[in-house]
């Protein structure tokens, strides 16, 4: 007999379908052991722990699951991922909570995390490569930290590690069209 | 011998210019033959998987298009996020499903499949660690190195294929073999932060510490890493650190393709080591190497 599970496919509930498309992780499996949060090197900085967030997404709780500073947090080291007895991969979860976010429009608890892949990902799409210097640059412009990271400037320039000026890198007109053609894909979902 | 399509990442061009001299310099010694791949573009590293699933399959996917039309058999990357990124879009394109729609998201469609694999991995096959041993004739054992694996070199395993995730050694293999002193570490695998060092600093900066804090009063003198992202948190932010925390930490920061170089008995400034933020050359001048 198929038992009823609480599932992220639950239909007729377009967010959790959406959730579910995109990760194809089975969050049923879950038995709140807590291992990944015991493990999680940032736990201390979130205000709720993968595991609760994987309960919450149990018991379709997706505002507050959203609304969680968890997944903005998380620094993709993959730990919970690689010692869950049950193999949920949460660490995918957080990368999908971050999209969905995203496209939901949820204003995020960490602006600067999202500012930095935001700008990180623009010079890619300008340049075709990231460009260190202009990443820092935009991010301190736009997250409003002007003299962010400035002590370590000028050192990282006498060292010989920056490359003052962005380049339009081979492949750029590919790479280009790839973020225009991921975009379209999306847009038509 | 296998041709390597040489695929170097964004911050070998840059913040990293250190490691991709160095590689290339023990590339040559060990008998790695790397040829750059023609137009590579970025592999879209954390932000890329961070906010969109297919966009981190598309970008590797281009750069595993190009290596396979140029003729390669096999990759390398030494960048742990290019490495992971790259093997991650491998796994993940072997759901025909996906491959297909990761294909119309390119000019032109991915054919046969080229091999990836990480420096660290090449380095470790058992006759490249004993030709290393060979060529290793610069006494280093006053080099007391732990070996710091990251994450990106480990997790997840059922992708990235490590001997082991949560107990890896093949860096700790190949600083035995150049004849430095192995220091044992259990916190080899712990996360930098480095994800965060630009967003969430004071979280980069805490992880730092704490690896740092553990690692030297063990004995060791240099801490060895196969990550940019590791080595930029770990070499450019110990002064902010001691600064924060009011501590007095210094531990230089090596790739590990620099102590290969150091052995085989290159200089100093061409394993660009006089490029590191924390200077590793008054160590370096200790165990009589100028």
């Amino acid at each position: 007999m198929e038992m009823p599970v609480l599932t992220l496919a639950l239909r007729d509930r377009p967010l959790a379908d959406r959730v579910r498309r995109r990760l194809q992780v089975d969050v049923r499996r879950c038995y709140q052991c807590g291992r990944c949060t015991a493990g999680c090197p940032v736990a201390y900085a979130m205000d709720a722990g993968p595991h609760q967030i994987i309960r919450g997404i149990q018991l379709e709780q997706h505002a507050w699951v959203l609304g969680r500073n968890t997944y903005w947090i998380c620094a993709s080291c993959v730990t919970c991922t690689t010692r869950c007895p049950c193999l949920v991969d949460v660490a995918r979860v957080m990368d999908g909570l971050r999209e969905l976010a995203l496209e939901e429009g949820i204003r995020p608890s960490e602006q600067t995390v999202k500012v930095f892949h935001q700008v990180f990902l623009q010079w890619v799409r300008l340049t075709g490569r990231m460009y260190e210097a202009g990443l820092v640059g935009l991010y301190n412009l736009r997250s409003g930290q002007l003299l962010a990271s400035a002590d370590l400037g000028l050192p990282m320039l006498t060292h010989g590690k920056v490359n003052l000026l962005p380049r339009r890198f081979r492949g750029q007109d590919e790479v280009d069209r790839i973020f225009e053609r991921v975009a379209a894909m999306e847009e038509d979902r | 011998m296998t041709r390597y399509a040489y695929y170097p990442g964004c911050t070998l061009e840059g913040t990293a210019r250190e490691y991709d001299a160095s590689t290339r310099v023990a590339c040559a010694e060990l008998g790695v033959e790397l040829a750059e791949l023609e137009g590579w573009t970025c592999c879209g590293a954390s932000s890329g998987h961070a906010t969109d699933y297919w966009l981190s399959l598309a970008l590797p996917a281009r750069n595993l298009r190009l290596a396979a039309e140029q003729g390669f058999e096999a990759m390398v990357a030494p960048c742990a996020m290019c490495y992971a990124r790259l093997r991650h879009t491998l796994h993940d394109l072997r759901d025909p499903a996906a491959r297909q729609q990761v294909d119309a998201l390119l000019d032109a469609p991915l054919q046969g499949e080229v091999k990836v694999h990480s420096l660290v991995d090449l380095f470790c096959e058992e006759e490249r660690l004993a030709l290393l041993e060979q060529k290793a004739q610069r006494k280093l054992e006053g080099l007391r190195l732990v070996a710091y694996y990251g994450c990106l070199l480990v997790r997840p395993p059922e992708i990235l294929e490590p001997d082991d995730p949560e107990h890896p050694t093949m860096l700790d293999r190949i600083i035995q073999a150049t004849g430095a002193t192995l220091v044992d570490w259990p916190m080899k695998t712990e996360c930098c932060g480095g994800s965060l060092a630009l967003s969430r600093t004071d979280i980069a900066l805490e992880l730092t510490r704490k690896l740092l804090q553990d690692a030297l009063p063990r004995g060791a003198n240099g801490m060895v890493t196969a990550c940019p992202m590791c080595h930029s948190n770990l070499d450019t932010r110990q002064r902010q650190i001691n600064r924060h925390y009011a501590t007095d930490l210094h531990l230089p920061i090596f790739y590990f393709t620099q102590v290969v170089g150091l052995a085989a008995g290159h200089g100093v400034k061409e394993l660009m080591l006089d490029c590191h933020l924390t200077d590793p050359r008054p160590l370096l001048a200790e165990v009589g190497i100028r």
